[in-house]
């Protein structure tokens, strides 16, 4: 057993309504950016979005780079199966999303704030405006020289990736861009961009609020903090959860399974697939020294149980991504659809089994050579599903 | 200062300079990394994967032509993992295309199959993908075969089309496994913005935008008794061909293109050339007439600056983009065309020859030029002024057929009776030329001075920049044109649509001070032309136009006026510049157009 895991814990800071954001924003315009900046890096804080870059470290490369023209972006293009999250902290508490906008606009030297809405949800975008009204109401009323504005995304799944969300913002077709150079340096109009997911945002007024400490002591090395998951699938209590980070997954399965689980799909169609047999050496979190794998997710926790078939569920997901790749580049683009037309061939016996083997090289080239995280990440599921349920890819 | 950087390639120290990619970083140290979308011409995309190598210390591979050196890296370009992955993408590629490669337009000259035989890509153990996309081949346009099942989606001609012509006929279209590269609502190139310019063709990697050739039709012609085949070249082939037959980037081959020409077996071989001085002499007297009645006559409805009308990409850029100014285009034909319309009149007649019985056979640097012979406006002979057009391409491809050793070839001369010309007409063949030759007769009509440059180079509007302005002073005229007298006449040079959009901003916002706008669709002119040798950049550019000018240089007329043959015809057929008959066979009109 990994005595490092942590008991499954509720914990509850992003949902709670809290009247303090004018307080809070006008108490942290007035600190010294550096502390600010440190107090986040102190917090340890990353990324929520799912790939877990150093949300202070972000902010302060920002910070660094002088331009007169700076962009704060909330990515709130939440496209990953399986992930309801940030819909619900946008219709729930809009304004601490907001506050940390601004407050992060305030140590970047950003007047502008942007929120990436993805197309689906036009339904938030009016009661946005209407907090982002109120909110601004607010900002003049203290001086504070910081717009909001959303732009509607248009359904494309890539504009996550943050460098084609930018191309998507400046009118063109979403397609990353090389990288680097970074957001920091190059982003939205090739201006310095800080660019956060709205779960992250959110973090970031909890730690304004109560300090890095108070996060801090939440979660694992490497993990700290809390984390919305959005928990679906075969499931009796479906939903989304504020849990602290570094717990294991045999105990996220006891509370959240249905007694029959065979399978928990960790960070959505991107993440991984564990199969029962290695819950408990599993750890939900980023990766660091804990024994056992960890694994990072944006929050989504889709659970399967003995009814379900793995060579469906990875054909499910490998027709998403041969349709979901901008098309850009060769290993994504047509890496996508040679897996799922491998993976047919050998379900129909048009191919023999071993070439199962051939295609886990190519998810491995995929990984290696795709050039943004939709292509290089394909792999994680697509091994995980074929290497732990291979029977079920062939019979 | 920028600083420099320190790395390694494949454990050969490099030293560069900062922001330099590692492609470049390993030309330094003479390794080759294979590349697929990346072009010198345009921006870098990053999205073929092939230039992919390894930097150590990191798990995932880098592009080379889009990762800048970073101080201490230590890269390996050809390690077992690059290898397995670069073979790996070079087989996905093929099972997305239409790998038929022997009865392909580009088979020998198709990049990715060059890659392919590189790698020894022997087997496909992928599924053939291509197979149930159900490509059509769009072959409707004149000028452009489009095969989408042979596209690798590198993007070139896409950002070839946006960049160099700020045309955007070709964008992508479609996300994921449908992502493809294609038109407005997908309609055929023959019904869209595309100018036919053919700088996509230049690019493509594959055979996915080939040229429509004309090969079998010339053949047809040449081998039929009954017909009188002529053919005439464009100044900027006889500076390309050699590229195409063994001989290094700009060398002159007029005399061994003349003799191969004879051997295919065209029954004359004439020069557009000679009608470039028919051209310096129509529209020459076009641009002083319309100085005069704007000057002296105070004629309101004359469009100023005039804009020279030889490159038929620009004509139908202007023709879709900017057709309110279509007034000041010069209403001259191109050389190709007033060639044309002679041979099927003129030349008919002085070696009495039934027109119809004519074949006229045009070789041009230009795929836009396919395009120009099949307008409707051409016909004012009552013929076809032009029956094919071949691009310089096509032309190696038939010498090559034809079993000719280009090399081995002893020199020969145009035939007489429009085939003589002068260094003036050559210089068509670059950006500039058109103007330095118009200047050249221009100054000397309404001074009786030779223009006051030594050697007759116009130097100050020579050059590849983009957009190139300059003026000359016109002083003590001869009589007849004491209107001009102190005039400082100014003309603007552009080349490349994008540079051409440019201008004619210029003049719709009324900043354009310029009397006279010339204006080749693509860089560098004629001599970087859709039809001229693959591949194509500044470097190769340079070089022709280097060749160009030497080729002038050793022509012992270099002024259009002074041809013995343009003398000759005003005197025995034309009358003079602008007469009724110029007008009816040498001038043409232009039709607005739709942006679609």
């Amino acid at each position: 057993m990994i005595e490092q895991h942590l008991l499954l814990k509720r914990v509850d800071f992003i949902f709670v309504q809290d009247t303090d954001w004018e307080k809070i924003l006008q108490k942290s315009i007035q600190r010294p950016k550096q502390e600010l900046i440190n107090e986040l890096i102190s917090s340890e804080l990353k990324g929520r979005g799912g790939a877990g870059f150093p949300t202070g470290l972000k902010w302060k490369l920002t910070s660094e780079v002088e331009s007169d023209e700076k962009y704060v972006i909330c990515n709130a293009d939440e496209g990953e199966p399986g992930t309801f999250k940030d819909r619900e902290i946008l219709t729930r508490v809009p304004y601490k999303v907001l506050t940390a906008m601004a407050v992060c606009g305030f140590i970047v030297g950003a007047k502008n704030g942007i929120i990436y809405l993805r197309g689906e949800y036009k339904f938030l975008e009016k009661p946005l405006n209407e907090a982002i009204n109120e909110f601004s109401y607010f900002c003049k009323k203290i001086n504070l020289d910081f717009t909001v504005k959303i732009f509607m995304g248009s359904g494309a799944y890539i504009c996550g990736e943050e460098t084609a969300l930018f191309e998507s913002l400046e009118g063109k077709r979403g397609e990353p861009r090389n990288k680097p150079p970074y957001p920091s340096i190059s982003g939205y109009r090739k201006k310095p961009t800080v660019i956060n997911n709205v779960e992250t945002l959110a973090h970031t007024y909890t730690i304004f609020k109560y300090g890095a400490k108070k996060f801090y002591d939440l979660g694992v090395q490497y993990s700290r903090g809390s984390k919305l998951f959005s928990i679906s699938g075969d499931t009796p209590k479906p939903g989304i959860y504020e849990l602290e980070l570094g717990m294991s997954l045999s105990d996220f399965v006891d509370e959240f399974g249905d007694g029959d689980t065979k399978a928990v799909q960790v960070g959505g169609a991107s993440g991984f697939l564990v199969p029962r047999k290695k819950f408990h050496e599993t750890a939900i979190g980023y990766q660091g020294k804990l024994v056992g794998i960890s694994l990072p997710t944006g929050g989504s926790m889709m659970l399967f149980n003995s009814s379900r078939s793995m060579y469906n569920l990875l054909d499910n997901y490998l027709e998403f991504f041969r349709e979901e790749s901008c098309g850009q580049c060769t290993p994504c683009r047509i890496g996508c659809q040679q897996l799922l037309a491998g993976i047919k061939a050998v379900k129909k016996g048009e191919r023999p089994a071993p070439y199962l083997n051939k295609l886990l090289k190519l998810s491995e080239t995929m990984q290696f050579t795709a050039k943004c995280g939709l292509g290089q990440s394909v792999a994680n599921s697509f091994a995980s599903i074929v290497e732990n349920f291979r029977e079920e890819m062939i019979y | 200062m920028s600083e420099t950087i320190h790395i390694t390639i494949n454990g050969i120290a490099v030293e560069v300079e900062e922001n330099t990619v590692i492609l470049d970083a390993a030309k330094k140290v003479n390794v080759v990394i294979p590349t697929l979308c990346y072009h010198q011409d345009i921006c870098v995309a990053g999205n073929c994967r092939v230039c992919l190598v390894e930097v150590t210390g990191q798990k995932r591979l880098a592009a080379a032509c889009a990762t800048p050196c970073e101080e201490g890296m230590d890269i390996l370009t050809n390690s077992l993992k690059v290898r397995n992955c670069r073979k790996h993408i070079i087989e996905l590629l093929l099972s997305e295309h239409n790998s038929d490669c022997t009865k392909c337009y580009k088979n020998g000259k198709c990049e990715l199959q060059l890659l392919a035989s590189e790698y020894k890509i022997m087997t496909q153990d992928f599924i053939e993908l291509y197979k149930e996309k159900h490509h059509t081949i769009d072959n409707f346009s004149p000028s452009i075969v489009k095969d989408d099942s042979k596209c690798i989606r590198c993007q070139r001609c896409v950002r070839t089309c946006e960049e160099l012509q700020g045309v955007n006929a070709l964008a992508v279209a479609y996300k994921g496994h449908e992502m493809k590269i294609s038109t407005f609502y997908e309609k055929s190139m023959n019904d869209v913005v595309c100018t036919n310019c053919g700088q996509c063709v230049n690019r493509c990697p594959t055979g996915a935008l080939v040229e429509k050739n004309y090969i079998e039709e010339v053949w047809d012609a040449i081998s039929n008794p009954d017909l009188h085949v002529v053919v005439q070249t464009a100044p900027a082939v006889r500076i390309g061909l050699g590229e195409e037959l063994g001989y290094k980037v700009g060398t002159r081959v007029t005399g061994k293109m003349v003799a191969a020409l004879k051997r295919l077996g065209f029954d004359a071989v004439l020069d557009t050339d000679f009608t470039a001085d028919l051209t310096i002499m129509e529209e020459g007297s076009e641009l002083l007439n319309r100085l005069k009645k704007v000057l002296v006559d105070k004629d309101t409805t004359v469009a100023l600056p005039m804009a020279t009308s030889c490159s038929p990409g620009w004509i139908k850029y202007i023709e879709h983009m900017y057709p309110e100014y279509l007034p000041n285009l010069s209403t001259c034909k191109s050389p190709q065309q007033m060639f044309g319309a002679l041979l099927k009149t003129y030349y008919a007649k002085v070696r009495n020859i039934d027109p119809k019985k004519i074949v006229s056979v045009s070789v041009m640097p230009c795929t836009a030029k396919k395009f120009e012979a099949a307008r409707p406006e051409m016909l004012g002979s009552g013929y076809r002024d032009v029956d094919y057009v071949l691009t310089t391409r096509e032309l190696a491809i038939m010498i090559k057929q034809a079993g000719i050793d280009f090399v081995q070839l002893e020199e020969m001369e145009f035939d007489r009776l429009m085939g003589e010309s002068t260094g003036a007409a050559v210089i068509f063949g670059v950006t500039g030329g058109v103007m330095e030759a118009a200047l050249r007769t221009a100054y000397e009509l309404v001074t009786g001075r030779e223009i006051p440059f030594k050697n007759l180079v116009v130097q100050p509007i020579r050059g590849m920049e983009g957009v190139r302005m300059s003026s000359i002073k016109i002083e003590n005229t001869l009589e007849a044109w004491r209107f001009l007298e102190g005039v400082e006449l100014k003309f603007a040079i552009v080349h490349g649509l994008t540079n051409a959009k440019k201008a004619m901003d210029m003049i719709k916002t009324g900043t354009a001070d310029f009397h006279f706008l010339e204006v080749m669709a693509c860089p560098g002119g004629c001599l970087g032309g859709g039809g001229q040798p693959i591949p194509t950049n500044y470097e190769i550019r340079k070089k022709r136009a280097a060749a160009i000018y030497a080729e002038d240089m050793g022509k012992p007329i270099r002024k259009s006026h002074e041809n013995p043959e343009v003398i000759k015809i005003y005197n025995d057929f034309l009358g003079k510049p602008l007469g009724e008959l110029s007008h009816k066979l040498l001038h043409t009109t232009y039709q607005l157009r739709e942006r679609t």
